[in-house]
């Protein structure tokens, strides 16, 4: 059991939810945050003065996978999140001890019964 | 001579809560469009306000309101717009401030149709030829006592077609040929849902706007000891109250929730069909027209949906749509010469003949608009701007910082090498020393 966890850019989140459910990962994470990598500080005016925006909104992705499905949805990350310029965002894998589904209240051993039972 | 002073005082209040109306404009498209959005419908008012107000006086009063030629356009008071010689007791200044509010109120109208992908040049471009050309001109023929429609007996008491269906279908054409905004449609046609950013504020807007189109309707008589005035507001209040009575109800029954935004449209689109029609029909008439607008707000929406026409505000379903069916439903409701209320057929055709010739000038003017923009200073905003969000990328400024973007950080943080002298190792020297280990 693996989680992936990815930053992109915020607008290419649709695009990268399409591909995760066509590879059957239908369950995630999303959370709003701002950070900063190589992708050059956004140029603001305010009352005449020039500031510089240091950190950008990002969107982080969590995932929690069935390891044989890391491989497949890191793929359909950054096949639909690259724009190939600086900022396009990180992928980071962690493993993960135990997993629990608070509805049932059980170890979730078998984590694939939460990705894809969607209707 | 009494009089004059108690017309001066009312007509100057009249205008001024019609120009109060663009701050109704404004928190409606602010709450109506994304937050990444909100500072450039924002500004987009301002300029409505500011070029689109100069423009006016400027020229297009002139072309409205001058000596006539053919019927068609205005020739003289270029940049003298006081010097109009008017039949009423009113002073001619008072007359110009409030003509300067409705030319601003139709460049408004457009701006929420285009907002959210529309180059910030290109839209001030577009304000100054609404005031200059497209919008005084088609009022020149209904408005000018001397303009071909108006001569044939054309009735359109504060604007329904001069105003709201010149500016709805302008924002049509213009809405069209600039495209959707970005994932709008798929591509089986499904329309995707951009959620509002902040409903309250919207309402606030629709608040005002309700509030100042008091001074839209009541303000046209000029005359604050027209018997008619006070008829006038209770019509308006009407209109508005069943429309949105109707947008309220009926998404109850056909959505199954009670939506706020088209109960929002729906109050806006009886507001709109009653402007033509408020000093000439009946309070039940009044009721009825508005009741039919709440219809109609919400079937152009789904129809404008349907052919593919992106309009984040639903400008053109208010004000295209229940601009000509003000218009119209003068000819049917009019306690004087309606075909409903007398059986007399000839008004209702010239109202028919009116609503027509404003729809072909709005889409020919909104195209012509967008013909002259494409060619200057580019239409439409490019792919990198309308992602980042047209506030950062023309205004340099978020409307909310609501991520709190931390940027009152000092940049000393981040040119830290430059600020303090002290050298950082590069991932070269680094992976160096970790081999040496």
């Amino acid at each position: 059991m693996k989680k992936v966890e990815a930053i992109i850019r915020p607008e290419r989140l649709t695009e990268t939810i399409k591909s995760l459910k066509m590879i059957g990962v239908t369950g995630f994470t999303v959370s709003q945050s701002v950070g900063r990598g190589k992708q050059k500080d956004t140029q603001g005016v305010y009352r005449g003065k020039n500031y510089q925006v240091t950190l950008h909104p990002k969107v982080k992705m969590e995932i929690v996978l069935s390891d044989y499905l890391v491989e497949a949805t890191i793929k359909a990350i950054i096949k639909s999140a690259q724009t190939g310029e600086n900022g396009d965002g990180k992928i980071y894998v962690y493993p993960i001890l135990e997993a629990y589904n608070i509805r049932t209240g059980t170890i979730d051993f078998d984590i694939d019964d939460l990705v894809d039972n969607e209707g | 001579m009494e009089l004059i002073y108690l017309n001066t005082v009312w007509v100057v209040i009249a205008a001024v809560m019609v120009l109060f109306m663009e701050g109704g404009f404004s928190l409606l498209e602010a709450g109506f469009v994304r937050t990444k959005n909100a500072v450039n419908v924002t500004m987009k008012i301002f300029v409505d306000l500011t070029i689109g107000a100069l423009a006016f006086w400027l020229i297009g009063f002139g072309i409205m309101f001058g000596r006539d030629a053919f019927g068609f356009i205005g020739t003289n008071l270029f940049g003298s717009a006081d010097k109009i010689a008017l039949s009423i007791e009113l002073p001619s200044m008072a007359f110009v401030l409030f003509q300067m509010g409705f030319a601003v109120a139709c460049v408004s109208i457009i701006s929420g149709a285009v907002a959210e992908r529309m180059s910030f040049k290109a839209y001030i471009v577009t304000a100054a030829l609404i005031c200059i050309l497209i919008y005084p001109l088609s009022g020149h023929w209904i408005w000018n006592s001397e303009g071909w429609l108006a001569k044939l007996g054309m009735k359109d008491f504060a604007g329904s077609a001069t105003i709201h269906a010149v500016g709805g279908c302008a924002a049509f054409a213009m809405a069209k040929l600039l495209g959707s905004r970005k994932g709008r449609f798929n591509t089986d046609g499904s329309v995707n849902v951009f959620a509002p950013s902040n409903i309250p504020l919207a309402s606030a807007g629709a608040f005002i706007l309700w509030f100042g189109w008091f001074g839209f309707n009541a303000g046209s008589t000029l005359d604050a000891s027209s018997s008619n005035l006070s008829s006038i507001a209770l019509n308006t209040m009407l209109a508005g109250a069943s429309g949105g009575t109707m947008a309220l109800l009926l998404t109850m029954k056909k959505f199954g929730k009670a939506d706020p935004s088209m109960t929002i449209n729906g109050i806006l689109s009886g507001l709109v069909a009653i402007t033509a029609g408020c000093a000439f029909v009946s309070q039940g008439s009044a009721i009825i027209i508005g009741a039919i607008s709440g219809v109609i707000v919400i079937y152009a929406t789904l129809f404008i949906d349907n052919v593919k026409v992106d309009d984040p505000v639903g400008a053109v379903a208010v004000h295209g749509f229940n601009g000509v069916f003000g218009t119209i439903a003068v000819g049917l409701f009019d306690s004087s010469e309606g075909l409903f209320t007398t059986g007399e057929f000839s008004l209702f055709l010239v109202q028919l003949l009116g609503a027509v010739v404003v729809i072909g000038w709005g889409l020919i003017g909104g195209a012509f608009i967008a013909k002259v923009c494409e060619k200057t200073v580019g239409f439409r905003a490019t792919e990198r701007e309308e992602e980042e969000g047209l506030d950062m990328s023309y205004h340099g400024i978020p409307a909310y910082n609501e991520l709190e973007r931390f940027a009152d950080l000092p940049t000393s943080l981040f040119n830290f090498e430059e600020t303090t002298g002290v050298t950082i190792k590069s991932s070269a020297t680094k992976e160096k020393e970790r081999k040496v280990v």
